[in-house]
Order: C-alpha cells, then sequence, then structure tokens
C-alpha cells in the first residue's frame, strides 16, 4: 500500500429518481481505481445524504441524477452542508444533465459536472486531481 | 457474458465477431449451420400463428393489423398531458402510454415534501381521479387502449382509470388498460419500487385476479425485460429474466385457485430493441418460442391464443447518446425496423432529445412518423417474419435459445427469481455487465458512433423540453381545491375499509376503487400499504 491516503467518495442517488446504472457503473469504475466507495442506494434525502457523508468522512459526494430536478437538489445539499458548516467535501454531479445547467450548477457550489457520456477516465482523472485539494 | 466486441487484425478485417450474450458469428451460413444444429422447420419455427410462434402468434402478421402505436407522453399537469395525448393521436398514434412523474410513482402526493422539485417533471401528476377526469378528457376509453407506466402503485392506477371510465360512461367490460404493474424489474432497474418484494407481488396478482372478471380486456401485467436490459442486462438475460418474472406473478395467481387459462392470456412484455439488430431479432423470435414452450411444459396451458408472447417491442433508450444528438432519430429507425422485423405488436421509440430530457412535440413526432412510414412506406406489412430461413437468423434464433435457457438456469439453481432480487444477486449480475460495456466502450473494443468514433463535425443544438415550475404550484392547486370539495366522511369511510381489506390480505381492487371515486389520494392510498406493508430494504451491492 502507497502512503497516500485513498479518496473516500459517496456516490449517493438523491430524491425519488430509481435509474442507478450510471451510478453504480461510476462506483464500480472509482473502486477499480483504487478509491474506497460508498454507494448510498435508492430514495435518498438530501438530509440522510449529508448524514452520510458526516458520518462515513469522505472526501467526495457524487450525485447521480437522472429526473432534471439537479438544481434544485444541488441547491438544497449545499443549503445543509452549509448549515452544518460542512466545506471541506467536493461535491460532483452526473446524469442527464443538459449543457445549459452546467454553468449553474458550478455557480451553487459543484465543483465537477460529468453528464452522461462522459468517458469514465475523465471523472476518475478529475476526482483524483480535486480531492487532493480539498 | 462479456463484452461484445470485435476482434480485427491491423487492417481492420474483422476476425472474430462476439455478441452481448456471448454468441460467436461466423463470416457466413449455409445449410450446414441448419444441420448442426438440428433445424426442424414444424419443430423450431413452425408457420406463424403455430406453435411454437417463432415466426410469430398471428398467422397473417401485419396485413390482419398494423402495429400499435404508442409514444410514452406525459408532463406537467393533466391539462397538458391531455393536450399531448390528443396531438398524439390527431397524429395518427393508436395507443397511449402514460408517462408520471415521480412523485406519483412512489405514492407522494404532489403538496407531500418528498415530492418537491419533481412534480410534472418526468411525467404527469396524479393525486386524485379529478386528475384523470382532465387527463383522460376527449379520449374514446372503448377505442383506445392505454398503457400506464408505473409499477409500485399500478393497482391504485388501475382503480383509477376503471373510476374514470365508469365516471364518463364506459362499462369497465369494454375498456382495456396495460398497467405496466412489474415490481421485480423496478428492483432489478428503474428503482421505482416502494413495497417489500411479497406484499408487491401480492398486490400485481390482486390486479390480475381483479382484470379476470372486472375488465377482461385489460392487461393487468406487461413483463418488463426492457429496462432490465436497459440497466445493464445481456439479451438473453433481459429474456431470462423477464420470462421468471412472469412465472412468479402466474404462481401468485395460480396459488389463489384459479386455472392458469383464465388469466395468462392477458399478460404482455415490454422488450428491447437497441444493441446488435440480429441479435435482437433472434432475440424476439427465441422469447416468444421459450414463452410458449413455458407455459406449455411448466403450468400446461391449454389455450393456443394463452401461448402468445404478446409485446411492446421499442424504446432503445440506452441506445441513444448525448453526443450528436440528432443520429439518434437515424439509430430510432433502425430500431423500428428491429421491432418490425420481429413482428411488435406495440411499439414506441425514444424520441432523438431523450438523452437531455423528456421529448418536445416535434421529436416525439418525428418517433410516430418513423413508426409509420415502416409501417405504410416501407413493406413492412407485406409478409411475416421475412427472415425466417435465413441460415444466419434461423441458427441465431437456436443459440439465443439456448442462452436464454442457461441464463434462467442460473437462477433457478440459485434459489428463483424472488430470492434473486431480493438478495440482490441479479442486481449484482447487471450492474457487472454494465460495467463491462462501460469499459469496452472505453478502450474502443465496443464502437459507439459520436461517443468514441467519428467524434469530429459541428455540435447539433436541439431545442429542449423546458420543465415549468409552474405547472407544479397549480398541480398543488388542484389538489387543494379537490381535497376541500370532496366528502371528507366519504374519504375516511373508503379508506378505512381500504386499511382492513389490506390487513386481511384479501383483494385490494374493490376497496382502492372505492376510494378513487371518493377522490382520496395517491398518498393516502398509498400511505396505508406503508403502513401495513413496511418498505423494501435494498441489498446492499457493493
Amino acid at each position: 500500500m502507497g502512503d497516500e491516503k485513498r479518496i473516500k467518495v459517496l456516490v449517493a442517488k438523491p430524491g425519488l429518481d430509481g435509474h442507478d446504472r450510471g451510478a453504480k457503473v461510476v462506483a464500480q469504475a472509482l473502486k477499480a481505481a483504487g478509491m474506497e466507495v460508498i454507494y448510498s442506494g435508492l430514495h435518498k434525502t438530501v438530509d440522510q445524504i449529508v448524514n452520510i457523508a458526516i458520518q462515513e468522512d469522505v472526501d467526495v459526494i457524487g450525485l447521480s441524477i437522472m429526473s432534471g430536478a439537479h438544481i434544485p437538489i444541488s441547491q438544497k445539499l449545499f443549503k445543509r452542508l452549509a448549515e452544518k458548516g460542512i466545506t471541506d467535501k467536493a461535491v460532483f454531479v452526473g446524469g442527464v444533465i443538459p449543457g445549459q445547467d452546467i454553468p449553474k450548477l458550478m455557480e451553487i457550489g459543484v465543483t465537477g459536472v460529468f453528464p452522461g457520456g462522459t468517458p469514465l477516465s475523465e471523472t476518475i482523472a478529475f476526482l483524483k486531481k480535486t480531492a487532493k485539494r480539498v | 457474458m462479456a463484452v461484445p466486441r470485435y476482434i480485427k487484425d491491423e487492417r481492420d478485417q474483422i476476425l472474430d465477431v462476439i455478441l452481448e450474450s456471448g454468441i460467436h458469428v461466423k463470416p457466413s451460413y449455409s445449410p450446414e449451420d441448419l444441420e448442426r444444429i438440428g433445424f426442424d422447420y414444424e419443430k423450431d419455427v413452425a408457420d406463424p400463428g403455430k406453435y411454437p410462434f417463432t415466426r410469430g402468434i398471428h398467422p397473417l402478421g401485419y396485413r390482419s393489423r398494423a402495429w400499435t402505436t404508442r409514444q410514452y407522453t406525459g408532463f406537467g399537469t393533466p391539462e397538458e398531458t391531455n393536450k399531448r395525448f390528443l396531438l398524439m393521436i390527431s397524429h395518427g398514434q393508436t395507443g397511449l402510454n402514460v408517462a408520471f412523474d415521480l412523485p406519483t410513482q412512489m405514492g407522494y402526493d404532489s403538496d407531500n415534501p418528498m415530492a418537491e422539485g419533481e412534480v410534472g417533471r418526468v411525467g404527469m401528476a396524479v393525486d386524485t381521479l379529478y386528475d384523470f377526469e382532465i387527463a383522460f378528457k376527449d379520449i374514446k376509453l372503448d377505442k383506445i387502449g392505454a398503457g400506464l407506466t408505473i409499477n409500485a402503485v399500478a393497482s391504485i392506477m388501475l382503480a383509477m382509470y376503471q373510476a374514470v371510465a365508469e365516471k364518463y360512461g364506459y362499462d369497465a367490460k369494454a375498456i382495456s388498460a396495460t398497467p405496466q404493474n412489474d415490481i421485480l424489474k423496478e428492483m432489478i432497474g428503474r428503482g421505482a419500487w416502494i413495497f417489500p418484494v411479497e406484499p408487491a407481488v401480492k398486490l400485481i396478482g390482486d390486479t390480475i385476479e381483479y382484470s379476470m372478471t372486472t375488465m377482461p380486456r385489460t392487461n393487468p401485467v406487461s413483463v418488463c425485460g426492457y429496462h432490465i436490459r436497459e440497466s445493464g442486462a445481456t439479451p438473453a438475460q433481459e429474456i431470462a429474466y423477464a420470462i421468471l418474472i412472469a412465472n412468479a406473478y402466474i404462481d401468485n395467481v395460480l396459488a389463489r385457485g384459479y386455472d392458469v387459462d383464465d388469466f395468462v392470456g392477458r399478460f404482455s412484455f415490454n422488450l428491447n430493441v437497441f444493441g446488435n439488430m440480429w441479435e435482437q431479432i433472434a432475440k424476439f423470435r427465441a422469447a416468444r418460442k421459450l414463452w410458449a414452450r413455458n407455459l406449455q411444459e411448466k403450468y400446461n396451458v391449454k389455450k393456443t391464443q394463452n401461448l402468445f408472447l404478446r409485446g411492446l417491442f421499442g424504446g432503445g433508450g440506452y441506445g441513444l447518446t448525448k453526443a450528436q444528438p440528432e443520429n439518434n432519430i437515424m439509430r430510432g429507425a433502425y430500431y423500428a425496423l428491429v421491432a418490425a422485423l420481429s413482428g411488435a405488436q406495440t411499439t414506441a421509440l425514444c424520441s432523438f432529445d431523450e438523452a437531455y430530457t423528456i421529448p418536445t412535440p416535434h421529436s416525439a413526432l418525428i418517433s410516430l412518423r418513423t413508426l409509420q412510414l415502416l409501417m405504410d412506406e416501407m413493406g413492412l406489412r407485406d409478409t411475416v417474419d421475412p427472415l425466417a430461413g435465413s441460415y444466419f437468423i434461423e441458427t441465431l434464433t437456436k443459440e439465443m435459445e439456448q442462452k436464454i435457457e442457461e441464463e434462467m438456469e442460473k437462477i433457478v439453481k440459485y434459489g428463483g427469481i424472488v430470492k434473486a432480487v431480493a438478495d440482490g444477486y441479479i442486481q449484482r449480475l447487471v450492474a457487472h455487465q454494465a460495467f463491462e460495456v462501460e469499459k469496452g466502450l472505453e478502450s474502443g473494443e465496443l464502437l459507439k458512433v459520436g461517443v468514441n468514433i467519428y467524434r469530429e463535425g459541428t455540435p447539433m443544438d436541439v431545442e429542449l423540453h423546458e420543465y415549468n415550475y409552474e405547472s407544479a404550484e397549480k398541480q398543488i392547486e388542484s389538489l387543494q381545491k379537490v381535497k376541500k370539495e370532496r366528502s371528507s366522511s366519504e374519504v375516511a369511510r373508503t379508506l378505512k375499509e381500504l386499511e382492513k381489506t389490506t390487513r386481511e390480505g384479501k383483494n385490494v381492487m374493490p376497496a382502492l376503487v372505492e376510494c378513487c371515486k371518493a377522490y382520496a389520494t395517491v398518498g393516502e392510498m398509498t400511505g396505508i400499504f406503508r403502513q401495513i406493508f413496511g418498505e423494501f430494504q435494498e441489498p446492499s451491492l457493493f
């Protein structure tokens, strides 16, 4: 084992959407890339996700959203994180995300957006680079 | 199972082709292949309309009746959805396929905090019978069938459909609904489950039992290999799991003392069309044969028409790409061709913009026209199962049949489909296969135009459906108005009756119909089920 700390990622499915192929593929890919991955399972509220992130002390929270509700969900997540005074976690969003919404998500505080079709290698490389900085 | 792939030499010559289901394709096929597989026309395929129905369930195929077109439709409020239904019908669509928003699918009312941000987003919001009255206004419910794409609370929606039909003066016996109503597949893919396996399957049994006499033209279950395939399963796994899931529902109803011939003829299937086209065509032919054989050998089904695999073959969502979205129009055309060559009874296409969001009227109509021109312009109605007798297709059909049987065997050995779903065994197999495919795309072993090959070109701008936040507000206002105007004593009485019936383990359908007629909300009815049944605990996968 190397000295470097393993990046710990929570792959989360917020809200009512149950399409989890992408989340499960990304979870397996991050694991294969040497990261420690926790998968939230389906239908989690933002509060539940924040609690898991705190309990498990993850470096990264990844949200997988296919329903189109990525903006209200991300807003709510950052509100909760702020209320709890948490600033040390990078947040990523993946799923069905129209290009025009990416700047809006970044404005809310999201570190990286990986819409469907993003190569796994790109997501992994970005995560490794970003998680080290936080 | 492995990544479907092409083994090539340095000059791009193909040395081997491996399909997703693990079958190797040869450079050419001849009568020797048919000899090798022991091909027997009467036994393996037979004429269309004859057992084992490999070639199709009707002797005349599309000559007697073109396929039903049923684009998946619904968004915002019931008013907006009704307008879109009428638009599609005015353009020649012959069936409806209702999309519900996620709160409705999960049994939450529009004013529930869990519904925030989701009301009317991926489908129409439905809280009470009032919403169905608006959604189905001016639609001839005895002439046009409606697919209700909902699962965990399908029993409630079927009850509501009966209630709206009766309100508009139709006899329940004259209407034809097709609730999706396949909860085991929701637990494998798509994820809109609520209750644990056992009560969830029992609710499906209730709808089948109830439909037999009350709504005999209704197809109470549409078994979906579709979403299992979307979640990563191979075509062979898709069919294997669908047949086993259908058997689980049959077993539930048989345990109530019915004869299988009383109800199994109303089962239908929803299967996927993306992927290698030969593999899909062989899959559909093999599926018809295996379903008929399964019913005859395992269940001793007697009536010929009860052995038919009637299906919606369509969709193809996973095959569509966000990159170069207009290419999805061409993909859709090929997928529709596959469905037509495979003898689909019903079809629908994912529209080209659906890698972004739900379709606009423009993209939905392109899909509808794609389906129509195949039937009316390209000659797909001319003759049944035109690929029959092809050395390749017949060999592949037989090989697919074997692969599907192997996948079924694996699950039976594990302890059956219900256990395999409850334990997450199938979910793990499917997630693993999805990852393998993704790795194939990443390495370039699997080619996808616009994604890992031919990426150049100008980005295509597409006009997208915009979510209307006002729709959610309107829906909540409308719900509050209904709540104020309905008779609260009648709501309380019918809900109490539902609770009693549910606790006693009786068929819940009659009580649900009464609740719907009293304008009880979807959330109130689901709440009773939640309280009594509890919730499904998702098995941990990683």
